[in-house]
C-alpha cells in the first residue's frame, strides 16, 4: 500500500496532538497560519510540493473549528497545476473549504471544463467529482452538456461514467431545466440495462431525481425498475463483489423501489404482477439474522418493500401482512428495528382501514414512550398522536399527562401542544377536556401558550352545565401552594365570572375565593394583574347581601393600583373604583360576559399551518390524508354534454317569470328591511360568500361554524323574494312538518330561498350535522355536490339519503355512505337533468341517526326552474319585434308585480340577474 | 435521498472529516457540529442509530473512539445509510489494513480521498470495495510515479510508530 505522506503535514499534526491545552493549541495554529500566510504572500518560491502541502494544513486547520480566511485563492489555483498530485489536491481541498456561493470557484469554471472535455480520464474524475460536490448553478449551465456526453459515451469507462451520472443528478437539482426531457427520457432508458452495477446504482440515483420531479416523461423506465429489481432479489447475474453480506446491492435494490414509488401506478398487468411477487418474496424471505450489517442490510430493503407496497395501496392481503410486520417490530428490543417500525407505522396510518389494525398494538405503542431512547420516543409520540380518534383519545391524553411529568425538557412543549390538540379534537365531554387543559397548565404551563387558555375560557363560557364544575376545579388548583402563573389567570377569569355559583359550598364564599385570588397577586406578573382586578370587582358585585368588609378591602386594592405605572392595571383600577361607588348599575356593566361566537380553534388552525415542526407536519398530513379517504371523490369535470342542445330553454329564457316574484306583497315601511336591502348585492350569484364556502369546505369547527352573520344575509333575501310560502303553494311534494327533537339551526325556509339565487351555501344545519351545496349549471343539466358534514366526536350512522325528484327531473344521487365518521365531512354528486319547465321542487328525503336520536328531514332542493333560464341578451330596438314574433303561452309568457317595494334600480337588476332572467334596460312597455 | 453531509467526530468532540453535499456557510457549518457533537456523543449505549434533528435525521455509529455521522432527510432510508457507513469504514480498514482513529488523523486527506469514491453528490456511487479500494491505489500509484517527493517513508513510520 502506498502511504506517501508529507512529512511537514505529518509533524504538524503531531505538534497538534501533544498541545496540551486548548490555548497552546491555538498558539501552535496560530504560528502555522501566520507561517502559511508568509509563504503565500511570496508564492514565486513555492514548489508545488510546498504549496499542496499547505494547502493541506489548512484544511486540515479548518476542520479543527478554525477561521482560515486566506488561501482560498491557492486551492483552487491548484486545480489548473499540470500534474496530478497538485491538481487532485486542489480539487479535493476546494471543494471542501469552499461552497457553491464563493466567488473563487467562478475561476476555475473554465478549467474544470477543459479537464472534462480533455482525454485524461483521471482529470476527468477529478473534475467530475468537485462539480458533483460543490457546483452551483453556473456549473449547471456551462457544463451540462458535457456531462451529459460522459455519461453516454461508450468509449468512457464505468469509472467516469458512474462519476458524470452523479455530477449530472447534482447540476440538475441545481437547474433542472439543464436536463432536456424530451431527448434524455430514452436514453435514461437506456441507462438502466447497464451491465456495470456501479454505473447502474449511480444512474438509478439519478432516475430517483428525475422522477420525484416528472415521473410522467420516465414511464419507460418503469418495466426496467421492475427487470432491475427481479434480476436481484432472484440475485441473478450479480457479481459476488456487488454483493454485500451475501445480498445482492441492498443500495440497488432500495433506490430501484425508491424510483417506483414516484409513478402513482403500475398499469401494466405482467410487470404488476412480477413487481408484487418481488415483494412478495421480500416480505415474507427476510428473517432477522445475528450478523448486524447483513440484518441491517436486509431490513434496508425490507422497510423500502413495505413503503412500496403501501405506495401502490397492494391488496387486502399484502397490506395486512405489512402492518403484521410492523406489529412484529415495534415489540422487538433491537431499537433500530422498533425506532423503524414505528416510523412506518405512522405513515401506515395513511392506508385505509389500517387505523383499526394499528389500534390493536396501542399498549406496545405506550410503552415505547417510556423508552429510554428519546428518538423512540419521539416516534412512539407521533404514531399515538396519529392514531387518536374519539375511541382512545381519553386513554391516549392520558398517557401523554402521565409523560409530562417525566418527559425532558426538549419533549415537552411538542408533547403539551398535542396534548391540547387531541383533547379538543376528540373530547368525549366537556368537563373530561377541561380536566385535560387544567393538568397541562399545572404540569407544563410554560409551554401552554394563551390559545389554549382563551380555548378553555370559551368552552366554559359557552356552557352553563361546565361553569360550576369548571370554577371548582380551578379553585382546587389554586389551593396548591406552587401555581403557574397561567392558572392563575385563567382561575381568575373563571372564579371571577362563576364563583358565584359555588357560593352554598363550605368554602367557596366570596370571601374565601377572594382570598384565594388574592393571596396569587404578589406572585404575578403585571400582564396577570388586570384579570386579578376584573375578577375582584365580579366578585364583589356577586357577593349578595353585600359584605362591608369584602367590600372594604377590594376597594383598597382598587385605590392602591390607582397610581400603577402599567396604564391597563391602572385603567382598571380607577374605572372598577368608579363602578363599585355606582351601586345597581354595576350590576349591568359587570354582568357575566356574553357567549363567545363559535370559532374555529386557533390551536388547530395553528396546527394545521404549522411548518416548523417535521414531526407535526407528518401527523397532521397523516389526518389530512385520512379525510378524503372517508369521501367520496368528486370530480371538479363539467358534465360532458354541458354546452349542448338546449332545447326547450331557448324561448323559456325570455318568457317565463317565476311565480316567487308576483304573489307576496311587502311592506315597505319597515325601516329594518330597508336597511337590509343593503346587503343585497351581496347575494349577487357571481360573488358567492367566500365566508360561507369557506366554512363549508372547511375542516369542521369543534361546535359549528358561525352562523349569525350569514343568517341576516339570508334574511334579506328570502323576505325579499316572498317569505317561505311562496314556492310551497306550488309544490308538488309536501314538505312534512318536523317531528324531530333535534332542532334546525337556522330557519330551513330561508336557507332554501337563499340558495334559490346562489350557488353554494348551507342548506341545512342542526347540532350533529351541516348539509351544504355547491352547485354549478349549465343548460338543463346541474351538478350538485352535497357536503355532509359531522360536527361531532362521533360518527353519524344510518345515514340514509332519498331523491324524491318531480316528474320533469331526472336526478342521480351518487352513493351516500352510511357511516359519517366524527368530525368528518363526505361529498356527493348529484346530477340533475331538467327535461322540461316546471315549478315543481325535487326533494332530498334525508335522515341519520345519533345515539338513540333518529333525525329525519325533508329538504327542498334549490334545483329550481331559474337554474336552468338561460339568459339571451337582446339589443332594445330589436325587443319588441321579437316579441311580437312569439304567438303566445308557452312561449310567451307576461306577468305584472305589483305591490314590489319600491327599491333602486340596480338593486332590482341584480336580484333578477340572480334568477338569471335577462334585463333589457330602456324599454317603455306598451302593454302597461 | 441525498445525504446532506458526513462528519467523523472522535469520542472527544474532535472532528476528524467533514464533508458537506448541501450547502451551508463556514457559520452554518460549525453551528451543526457544535450542535451535533452535542446530540450524538451524549446518547447513550445500546439506543438506536438515528436522532432526529432539525427536521432531518442522523444516522450515525460508533466505532471503537469515532462517531460517523450522515445526515439525510427524514423520507430517507436510515439502515441503507447505516450501511454506507459500514461500507466506508469497511474500505477504510482494507486500505489501511485494520484502521484507527490514528490512521485517519495522519492520513485524514486519504479518508477524503476514499470517501470521495464512495460517495458523490450525497449518493452512493460505488457499492463494490474493490473497485473502491483499487481506484484509490491507482491514484496513489499516479501521485508515486510523479516522484514529487520522498518522505512517504518518513510519515509513514511517523503514522505507524504513534499507532
Amino acid at each position: 500500500m502506498a502511504m506517501h505522506g508529507m512529512r511537514g503535514l505529518s509533524v504538524f499534526i503531531s505538534d497538534i496532538r501533544n498541545c496540551q491545552n486548548k490555548e497552546q493549541e491555538r498558539q501552535r495554529i496560530d504560528k502555522e497560519l501566520g507561517n502559511v500566510r508568509n509563504r503565500f504572500k511570496n508564492e514565486k518560491g513555492l514548489s508545488p510540493y510546498e504549496k499542496k502541502k499547505y494547502v493541506w494544513k489548512m484544511l486540515y486547520i479548518y476542520m479543527l473549528g478554525y477561521d482560515v480566511d486566506f488561501g482560498h485563492m491557492e486551492a483552487v489555483s491548484l486545480i489548473s497545476a499540470p500534474k496530478y498530485p497538485e491538481k487532485q489536491v486542489g480539487y479535493i481541498v476546494t471543494s471542501c473549504l469552499l461552497n457553491e456561493n464563493h466567488d473563487f470557484l467562478r475561476l476555475a469554471i473554465n478549467t474544470v471544463r477543459n479537464d472534462i472535455i480533455g482525454r485524461n480520464e483521471t482529470f476527468q474524475c477529478l473534475a467530475l467529482t468537485m462539480v458533483g460536490n460543490i457546483g452551483g448553478r453556473e456549473f449547471a449551465e456551462s457544463l451540462a452538456p458535457d456531462v451529459q456526453k460522459l455519461l453516454l459515451s461508450s468509449s468512457c469507462r464505468p469509472l467516469v461514467r458512474k462519476k458524470a451520472a452523479l455530477c449530472l443528478l447534482r447540476l440538475y437539482r441545481k437547474n433542472p431545466d439543464v436536463v432536456n426531457v424530451d431527448g434524455w427520457a430514452d436514453r435514461m432508458a437506456q441507462l438502466l440495462d447497464e451491465r456495470d452495477l456501479g454505473v447502474l446504482t449511480s444512474s438509478m440515483s439519478l432516475l430517483v431525481a428525475l422522477v420525484s420531479n416528472n415521473h410522467e416523461a420516465y414511464w419507460s423506465c418503469l418495466p426496467k425498475c421492475v427487470k432491475t429489481l427481479e434480476r436481484l432479489a432472484r440475485n441473478q447475474d450479480i457479481p459476488q463483489e456487488y454483493t454485500y453480506y451475501g445480498i445482492p446491492s441492498p443500495w440497488l435494490q432500495v433506490k430501484t423501489m425508491r424510483a417506483l414509488q414516484y409513478f402513482p401506478t403500475i398499469e401494466d398487468p405482467y410487470t404488476r404482477r412480477t413487481l408484487f411477487e418481488v415483494l412478495q418474496r421480500i416480505l415474507m424471505g427476510t428473517d432477522v439474522v445475528k450478523n448486524v450489517n447483513k440484518n441491517n442490510a436486509s431490513h434496508a430493503v425490507l422497510f423500502e418493500a413495505l413503503a412500496l407496497v403501501m405506495h401502490l395501496d397492494a391488496e387486502k392481503e399484502m397490506m395486512s401482512q405489512c402492518v403484521a410486520l410492523l406489529g412484529k417490530f415495534i415489540a422487538v428490543r433491537e431499537p433500530n428495528i422498533r425506532y423503524l417500525g414505528l416510523e412506518n407505522m405512522t405513515r401506515m396510518l395513511m392506508v385505509t382501514d389500517a387505523q383499526e389494525i394499528i389500534k390493536r398494538h396501542q399498549a406496545q405503542i405506550i410503552t415505547s414512550l417510556k423508552d429510554p431512547d428519546i428518538s423512540i420516543r419521539r416516534r412512539a409520540l407521533d404514531l399515538l398522536y396519529g392514531m387518536c380518534d374519539v375511541t382512545n383519545a381519553k386513554d391516549i391524553v392520558e398517557e401523554l399527562l402521565q409523560y409530562l411529568s417525566s418527559a425532558d425538557f426538549t419533549m415537552r412543549e411538542e408533547l403539551s401542544l398535542k396534548a391540547a390538540i387531541l383533547a379538543e379534537k376528540f373530547a368525549p365531554d366537556l368537563s373530561w377536556y377541561v380536566d385535560v387543559i387544567l393538568q397541562l397548565i399545572d404540569k407544563a404551563g410554560d409551554f401552554i401558550s394563551d390559545d389554549i387558555w382563551f380555548r378553555v375560557v370559551q368552552f366554559v363560557t359557552n356552557n352553563d352545565d361546565l361553569q360550576p364544575y369548571a370554577a371548582a376545579k380551578v379553585k382546587e388548583y389554586l389551593e396548591k401552594p406552587a401555581v403557574h402563573e397561567t392558572m392563575v389567570k385563567v382561575s381568575a377569569y373563571i372564579l371571577g365570572e362563576y364563583s358565584h355559583l359555588l357560593a352554598r359550598r363550605p368554602g367557596c364564599s366570596p370571601k374565601e375565593i377572594f382570598g384565594i385570588l388574592h393571596e396569587k397577586l404578589p406572585t404575578v406578573s403585571t400582564t396577570t394583574i388586570p384579570i386579578l382586578l376584573s375578577a375582584y370587582a365580579k366578585i364583589l358585585m356577586h357577593t349578595q347581601p353585600p359584605d362591608q368588609e369584602l367590600q372594604s378591602q377590594i376597594w383598597a386594592i382598587f385605590n392602591k393600583y390607582e397610581s400603577c405605572i402599567d396604564a391597563e392595571i391602572q385603567q382598571r383600577a380607577v374605572e372598577y373604583f368608579a363602578l363599585c361607588q355606582k351601586g345597581a348599575a354595576l350590576m349591568d356593566i359587570l354582568a357575566e360576559m356574553p357567549k363567545f361566537p363559535e370559532r374555529k380553534s386557533s390551536l388547530i388552525k395553528r396546527a394545521e399551518y404549522s411548518e416548523a415542526d417535521t414531526a407535526e407536519q407528518s401527523a397532521i398530513k397523516l389526518r389530512a390524508q385520512q379525510q378524503p379517504s372517508n369521501a367520496l371523490v368528486v370530480t371538479d369535470q363539467p358534465p360532458a354534454n354541458g354546452a349542448t342542445s338546449p332545447v326547450p330553454v331557448g324561448p323559456l329564457s325570455l318568457a317565463m317569470v317565476p311565480s316567487m316574484i308576483t304573489t307576496e306583497d311587502h311592506t315597505s315601511t319597515d325601516p329594518a328591511l330597508s336597511q337590509q336591502n343593503g346587503s343585497l348585492t351581496k347575494v349577487d350569484p357571481q360573488h358567492p360568500s367566500a365566508d360561507l364556502l369557506g366554512d363549508l369546505l372547511g375542516p369542521l369547527a369543534i361546535e359549528g361554524p358561525p352562523g349569525a352573520t350569514v343568517q341576516s344575509e339570508y334574511n334579506a333575501v328570502s323576505r325579499l323574494e316572498g317569505g317561505p310560502d311562496a314556492v310551497d303553494g306550488s309544490a308538488i311534494v309536501p314538505v312534512e312538518e318536523q317531528r324531530n327533537t333535534v332542532q334546525p339551526i337556522g330557519n330551513i325556509a330561508e336557507r332554501f330561498h337563499a340558495l334559490c339565487l346562489k350557488d353554494s351555501g348551507v342548506l341545512y344545519e342542526d347540532p350533529y350535522i351541516q348539509i351544504g351545496i355547491k352547485a354549478e349549471w349549465r343548460a338543463h343539466h346541474g351538478r350538485l355536490v352535497l357536503f355532509l358534514g359531522n360536527k361531532n366526536t362521533a360518527p353519524l350512522v344510518s345515514v340514509q339519503a332519498l331523491m324524491l325528484p318531480p316528474a320533469h327531473l331526472k336526478m342521480e344521487l351518487s352513493l351516500v355512505p352510511d357511516t359519517i365518521p366524527p368530525r368528518a365531512q363526505v361529498q356527493c354528486p348529484l346530477e340533475v337533468v331538467n327535461l322540461r319547465p316546471s315549478r315543481d321542487v325535487a326533494v332530498l328525503d334525508f335522515s341519520y341517526k345519533f345515539g338513540t336520536n333518529m333525525v329525519n328531514v325533508k329538504l327542498r332542493l334549490p334545483a329550481v326552474l331559474n337554474k336552468f333560464l338561460q339568459p339571451i341578451p337582446v339589443p332594445a330596438e330589436e325587443f319588441f319585434p321579437q316579441w311580437r314574433s312569439l304567438s303566445g303561452p308557452p312561449l310567451k309568457l307576461q306577468e305584472v308585480v305589483r305591490g314590489v317595494r319600491p327599491m333602486p334600480l340596480p338593486e332590482m337588476a341584480n336580484l333578477l340577474n340572480s334568477f338569471r332572467l335577462m334585463i333589457c334596460p330602456g324599454l317603455v312597455s306598451p302593454f302597461i | 435521498m441525498m445525504i446532506h453531509f458526513v462528519l467523523l467526530i472522535s469520542r472527544q468532540g474532535k472532528v476528524r472529516l467533514t464533508k458537506w453535499y448541501s450547502t451551508y456557510s463556514k457559520k452554518e457549518r460549525s453551528k451543526v457540529l457544535r450542535e451535533l457533537s452535542g446530540v450524538i456523543l451524549t446518547r447513550g449505549p445500546r439506543l438506536c442509530n438515528f436522532v432526529e434533528w432539525r427536521g432531518l435525521k442522523v444516522v450515525y455509529k460508533r466505532y471503537a473512539s469515532l462517531y460517523f455521522c450522515m445526515c439525510i432527510d427524514p423520507d430517507g432510508n436510515e439502515l441503507e445509510i447505516l450501511e454506507i457507513i459500514h461500507h466506508y469504514v469497511e474500505v477504510l480498514d482494507r486500505y489501511f489494513g485494520s484502521v484507527c482513529e490514528l490512521d485517519l488523523i495522519y492520513n485524514f486527506h486519504k479518508a477524503y480521498y476514499i470517501l470521495d469514491e464512495i460517495l458523490i453528490s450525497g449518493e452512493l456511487q460505488e457499492s463494490s470495495k474493490r473497485t473502491v479500494v483499487r481506484s484509490v491505489a491507482a491514484q496513489d500509484s499516479l501521485v508515486e510515479a510523479a516522484k514529487e517527493e520522498t518522505g512517504s517513508t518518513i510519515s509513514n513510520i511517523i503514522a505507524h510508530a504513534a499507532k
